[in-house]
C-alpha cells in the first residue's frame, strides 16, 4: 500500500519535482558566491557610521546601504539624475565594482518558486514541495521497514543496482530533502497568507524631529554605536528635507535617525514570530548559512536521479507482473485462485492456469492471498472450489502476497463448504521444500477446511509436473485441462566461446572456466549484470533455463562462468562440449542478495568447488584493495586447483589478503569447514571487526560451514542467524 | 429671451463649476526594461515642501511589501483607509500602467506634486523615482523617471 502511494505519488510528480529541485540547486550557489565575494573579516569592529563616513566622499549620492546575510555591502545612488548600486569593501569602503541582481538568477528564482507562471505557479510549486515531503517520509518509512526498523537504518542494503543506488542516495539525501521541503512548503503557506502574519508592526515615524541643518554622518551617535555587522539596511533622508530622517533596520529591529541629533528614535524590537520566519527563511535559502545552502543543494541534485531509479525500478515491477485477463467478479466466481508470490513467477503459473479454466467454460476469480476476504460466504456466493498456488519465500518463510493470509485463516469464524487444493512451488535443493504450502496446507485442515486435492508441489518450475497436476485437477473436477506453461524468462542473447579452461578430470571432478564474448556493439547487448549474478542458460532443444552464478561483472568485458561437468545433467554436458567459437543462448538473472556489501568491513569468502566462482568474481573487481580472505575447498591441487594462477596474481597485487585452500585427496585431507575450525581466533577477530561473511557452493557444504562458524563465534554471543539478520552473512548455494 | 438667456448662463455655470471643482485626470507610467519581478508603485501627492497630502494609486497587493515605497510609507504611515480602493496589480518590467481618477481641481496649479515611489523584489527601493510638478502646462509632457520608470505622463 505505502509502495503504491510512492510510486504513484512519484510518477504524478517528477516533472514538477525535478524542475524544484534542479533550480534549488542552481540557487544554492548564490550564497556561497556571495559569501566568497564578501569580505567580512573583521568588519565586526566597524561601526556603521565609520563606514557610512567614507562613503559620503565616494559616494555623495547615496541613498540607501544594504548588507546582505552573507556580509556584502551595496550601496545605493544617484549620481546625475541616474540611478546606480556599487559592491563596497566593507573595511576599506573602496568600490568593488557596479552591483547588480543576475538576470539568470533572478529567472531561476521565479522557475523556482512559480515555474515561470506566477500565482498558479506558485500554487504549482506549493503542491510540488507537498509531493515531495510526502515522497521523502513515505521513502524513508518503507527503507527502515526494508532494512528492519529504524535502528537497523543504517545497516547494507540489499537489492538490484538500480534499487541499491535508490535506496542508498536517498538514506543519504532525506535530511536535506525533508528540510528543503518542509521550509519550502513554510514558505509556500506565508505567500497564501496560510499562515498568521509574522511581521512585526512598523516602528512609528517620529512626529518631531529637530529639523536642524543635518550633521554629518559619520558623526551621528546612533550609527557609531551600531556595529557593521549588525546592519541590514539604512535608508537616507531625502535631500534638503531637514524633517526628513534615516530610517534603520538591523538584525534586531528598526527605527528613525534624527540627522541633526543623530538619537535613535521609535525602535521597534523585532517580535519572536519574525525571528522564526526569518530563521526559517535562512534555513530555506541558505543565506547567510551557506555551507547549509550548499548541501541542501547538493541534496536536491539526488532528486533526478531518484525519480530516474525510481521511474524504472516502477516499470520493472510492473512489467514482471502477469495481468490476469478476464477475472470474473468474485460474486459470479465459480473457482477462486489465490497466488502467494514473491517474485511473481509464480504468478505466470496461475495465469496459465487461470486461462485454462476460462477456456473450458469456468468463471475464474485470480487474486493475491493477501486480498482473499475472510468473510468468504457472502463474498464468493458461487462459489464451487478453490485453488492455493503458493511459493515460498527464502528458507520456508512467507512469500511476499500472501503475508496476511494465515493470521486471516485464523480468525475465519465460518469456514466455507467449497474444498481446497493447495499447490506448492519451490526447489528440492532447500531442506525447506515447499514449506509455507505444507503449513497453508496444515492450518487449513486443521480448521476442518475441506480437501479437494492432496497438496502437491512443484519442483523448479518444471512445466511437466504442472502439466501432470493439471491433468488431475481436470479428472476432480470433470474438466479437460491442459496447461502448458512456459516459465517467461527475458529475451536470449547470442554468446559465443572465447576461452575455456579444464581442471579436475584426473580427480573425477572435470570442471571447465568458460568465457564467453558479448555481442557486437551493435547488438543489443547484455543487460547490466555483476558477479554473483545469475546466468540462465537455455540447452539446445530445451526450454528451462538453468541458472549459473556469473564468475565476472559486465565491466570485465566478457562473461564467465565455472561449471562442474555432471554425467546426466543436460545442461553441464551441453556446455562442457563447447569449443571455442561455439556459441549459446543466454539471459541475465540479477542476484542482488549475493554480493558484498558496500563498506570498509572485511570480507571472509567461502567455497569449495565451482562456487569460487562468483568469488573470484568480487576479488577480481576489488580495485580499492578491501580486506578480503578466501577459504576454498578443492581435491587434489594439481588436478582442480581452479583459478590458482589468478588467485595468485591477485595476492601479489593486494585484491586478495590471504588465501587458505584445502584439498581433500592428499595426504593432509582436509575441508573448508575444518579450515575454519583451525583458524577461529583469527575469523572471530575479523567478525568482530565487523567483517562480512560469503558462502557459495552445495548445499552440504553450506551446512557445515555454518555449524563450524557457529562454533568459531559461539564465544562471541551470537550465531549465524545474527549474522544472517544483520545482513552480513549471505549464501549462494545450489 | 432674456430670462432664456440668464437660464441658460446659470445652468451652464453651474455645470461648468461642477466640472472645475473635480476633474478627470489620467495617469500613464511606462516601466523600463529592467531585470527583475513585477514593480510595486505609489502614486501619490505632495505639497510644495514635499509633505504628503492624498494617496492616487497603489500598484501591487501585497501591503506587507508596502513599507518599502519609502516615501509614501513615510507620509502616509501607511494607514489602510488612505489607499482604500485605490490599489491594483504589480506592474512587470517593459509595460504600462494607465490610471484614470477623480482629482480635486484646487490641486492643480497650485504648487502641488506628483511624486511616484518604486519598489522590486530584492533591490532597491526608490523614493521619489518621478517628481513632477501638478500644473495645466505640464500636462501631456512626458517626464523621465530615475528609477524603474522610464517615462511618467499625465493628463488632465
Amino acid at each position: 500500500m505505502l509502495r503504491k502511494f510512492h510510486s504513484w505519488s512519484g510518477l504524478m510528480a517528477t516533472l514538477l519535482v525535478v524542475m524544484l529541485s534542479v533550480t534549488g540547486a542552481v540557487l544554492s550557489i548564490n550564497p556561497v558566491m556571495e559569501f566568497a565575494q564578501a569580505k567580512v573579516a573583521g568588519t565586526s569592529s566597524i561601526s556603521v557610521a565609520e563606514l557610512a563616513g567614507k562613503l559620503a566622499s565616494s559616494h555623495p549620492g547615496a541613498e540607501q546601504i544594504q548588507r546582505s546575510p552573507s556580509g556584502s555591502i551595496i550601496v545605493y545612488y544617484t549620481k546625475d539624475g541616474q540611478t546606480g548600486a556599487d559592491l563596497i569593501n566593507p573595511i576599506t569602503g573602496e568600490t568593488i565594482g557596479a552591483y547588480s541582481n543576475s538576470p539568470v538568477m533572478v529567472w531561476v528564482k521565479n522557475l523556482h518558486r512559480s515555474y515561470l507562471l506566477d500565482t498558479p505557479g506558485r500554487v504549482g510549486a506549493g503542491i510540488a514541495t507537498f509531493l515531495m515531503l510526502i515522497l521523502t517520509i513515505s521513502g524513508a518509512i518503507m527503507l527502515a521497514k526494508r532494512l528492519g526498523g529504524w535502528r537497523q537504518i543504517l545497516r547494507p542494503i540489499q537489492g538490484t543496482f538500480r534499487q541499491r543506488l535508490h535506496c542508498q542516495v536517498g538514506r543519504v539525501a532525506v535530511i536535506a530533502l525533508m528540510l528543503s521541503a518542509t521550509t519550502g512548503l513554510y514558505m509556500s503557506a506565508v505567500t497564501f497568507e496560510l499562515l498568521p502574519d509574522y511581521q512585526s508592526s512598523e516602528p512609528a515615524f517620529p512626529e518631531n524631529v529637530k529639523g536642524d541643518f543635518p550633521a554629518s554622518i559619520d558623526t551621528l551617535t546612533a550609527l557609531k554605536s551600531i556595529p557593521l555587522s549588525e546592519l541590514r539596511e539604512i535608508v537616507y533622508p531625502y535631500k534638503d528635507d531637514h524633517n526628513d530622517v534615516y530610517s534603520i533596520t538591523t538584525h534586531q529591529g528598526s527605527g528613525f535617525i534624527d540627522q541633526s541629533t543623530g538619537q535613535l528614535l521609535s525602535f521597534q524590537a523585532f517580535n519572536n514570530k519574525q525571528k522564526l520566519h526569518e530563521f526559517i527563511y535562512m534555513l530555506h535559502t541558505g543565506e547567510g548559512l551557506w555551507w547549509l545552502g550548499l548541501l541542501l543543494g547538493l541534496g536536491a541534485l539526488t532528486v533526478p536521479l531518484m525519480s530516474w531509479t525510481g521511474i524504472q525500478i516502477w516499470w520493472r515491477r510492473k512489467r514482471s507482473t502477469a495481468t490476469i485477463n478476464n477475472n470474473a467478479a468474485p460474486k459470479s466466481a465459480d473457482t477462486l485462485i489465490l497466488v502467494g508470490s514473491e517474485g511473481n513467477s509464480t504468478w505466470g503459473f496461475a495465469k496459465t492456469f487461470h486461462d485454462a479454466l476460462n477456456l473450458a467454460g469456468h468463471q475464474v476469480h485470480t487474486i493475491s492471498m493477501n486480498s482473499f476476504a475472510n468473510n468468504s460466504e457472502s463474498h464468493y456466493p458461487n462459489t464451487k472450489r478453490l485453488f492455493i498456488l503458493t511459493a515460498t519465500y527464502g528458507d520456508g518463510d512467507t512469500p511476499a502476497s500472501a503475508s496476511h493470509f494465515l493470521t486471516q485463516l485464523d480468525k475465519m469464524t465460518k469456514i466455507p463448504e467449497f474444498p481446497v487444493a493447495v499447490l506448492g512451488f519451490g526447489d528440492r535443493q532447500f531442506p525447506d521444500f515447499c514449506q509455507y504450502a505444507k503449513d497453508v496446507e496444515a492450518a487449513l485442515t486443521a480448521k476442518g477446511w475441506s480437501q479437494l486435492l492432496p497438496l502437491d508441489t512443484i519442483n523448479r518450475q518444471s512445466p511437466q509436473e504442472f502439466s501432470r497436476w493439471g491433468n488431475t485437477v481436470g479428472r476432480v473436477i470433470n474438466t479437460k485441462l491442459s496447461l502448458v506453461h512456459t516459465p517467461s524468462h527475458p529475451r536470449c542473447t547470442t554468446l559465443s566461446l572465447i576461452e575455456r579452461v579444464d581442471y579436475g578430470v584426473e580427480v573425477q571432478a572435470p570442471t571447465a572456466v568458460l568465457r564467453f564474448k558479448q555481442p557486437d556493439v551493435n547488438d543489443k547487448g547484455l543487460p547490466h549484470f555483476e558477479a554473483g549474478d545469475l546466468v540462465g542458460v537455455l540447452a539446445p532443444g530445451t526450454k528451462v533455463a538453468r541458472f549459473y552464478s556469473l564468475a565476472s561483472a559486465s565491466k570485465d568485458g566478457m562473461l564467465e562462468i565455472c561449471i562442474r561437468h555432471h554425467s546426466g545433467g543436460l545442461c553441464s554436458s551441453f556446455l562442457h562440449s563447447l569449443s571455442v567459437g561455439d556459441s549459446i543462448e543466454a539471459f541475465i538473472r540479477p542476484n542482488p542478495s549475493f554480493r558484498p556489501a558496500s563498506g570498509k568491513a572485511p570480507i571472509v569468502l567461502i567455497g569449495a568447488g565451482t562456487g569460487i566462482g562468483p568469488l573470484v568474481g568480487f576479488i577480481r573487481n576489488n580495485k580499492s584493495h578491501h580486506p578480503i580472505h578466501l577459504y576454498w575447498g578443492g581435491r587434489n591441487p594439481q588436478s582442480d586447483f581452479l583459478y590458482e594462477p589468478e588467485l595468485k596474481t591477485y595476492l601479489k597485487d593486494k585484491r586478495l589478503t590471504e588465501l587458505n585452500a584445502v584439498f581433500s585427496r592428499t595426504n593432509e585431507c582436509s575441508y573448508v569447514q575444518e579450515k575454519i575450525g583451525v583458524d577461529s581466533l583469527e575469523l572471530r577477530e575479523l567478525i568482530e571487526k565487523g567483517a562480512q561473511i560469503l558462502v557459495c557452493g552445495g548445499r552440504d557444504m553450506a551446512n557445515s560451514v555454518m555449524v563450524a562458524l557457529n562454533e568459531v563465534i559461539a564465544p562471541l554471543g551470537m550465531d549465524v542467524l545474527t549474522l544472517k539478520a544483520q545482513g552480513r552473512y549471505r549464501e549462494d548455494v545450489y | 429671451m432674456k430670462y432664456l438667456t440668464m437660464t441658460l448662463c446659470f445652468f451652464c455655470f453651474f455645470v461648468m463649476s461642477n466640472q472645475t471643482s473635480a476633474r478627470k485626470i489620467t495617469l500613464t507610467t511606462e516601466l523600463q526594461n529592467y531585470s527583475g519581478d513585477g514593480a510595486y508603485l505609489a502614486i501619490y501627492l505632495t505639497n510644495a515642501k514635499g509633505q504628503y497630502q492624498e494617496t492616487l494609486w497603489i500598484a501591487g497587493q501585497k501591503s506587507k511589501y508596502y513599507k518599502h515605497l519609502t516615501g509614501w510609507a513615510r507620509g502616509s504611515r501607511m494607514r489602510t483607509s488612505e489607499y482604500d480602493g485605490l490599489t491594483g496589480a504589480s506592474v512587470t518590467r517593459g509595460k504600462t500602467l494607465t490610471v484614470t481618477l477623480d482629482l480635486a481641481d484646487s490641486y492643480i496649479d497650485s504648487g502641488f506634486q506628483l511624486k511616484i515611489d518604486t519598489s522590486v523584489e530584492d533591490q532597491r527601493d526608490n523614493r521619489n523615482d518621478v517628481v513632477v510638478p501638478l500644473t495645466t502646462a505640464g500636462a501631456g509632457k512626458p517626464s523621465a523617471g530615475r528609477g524603474y520608470i522610464k517615462a511618467f505622463t499625465y493628463v488632465l
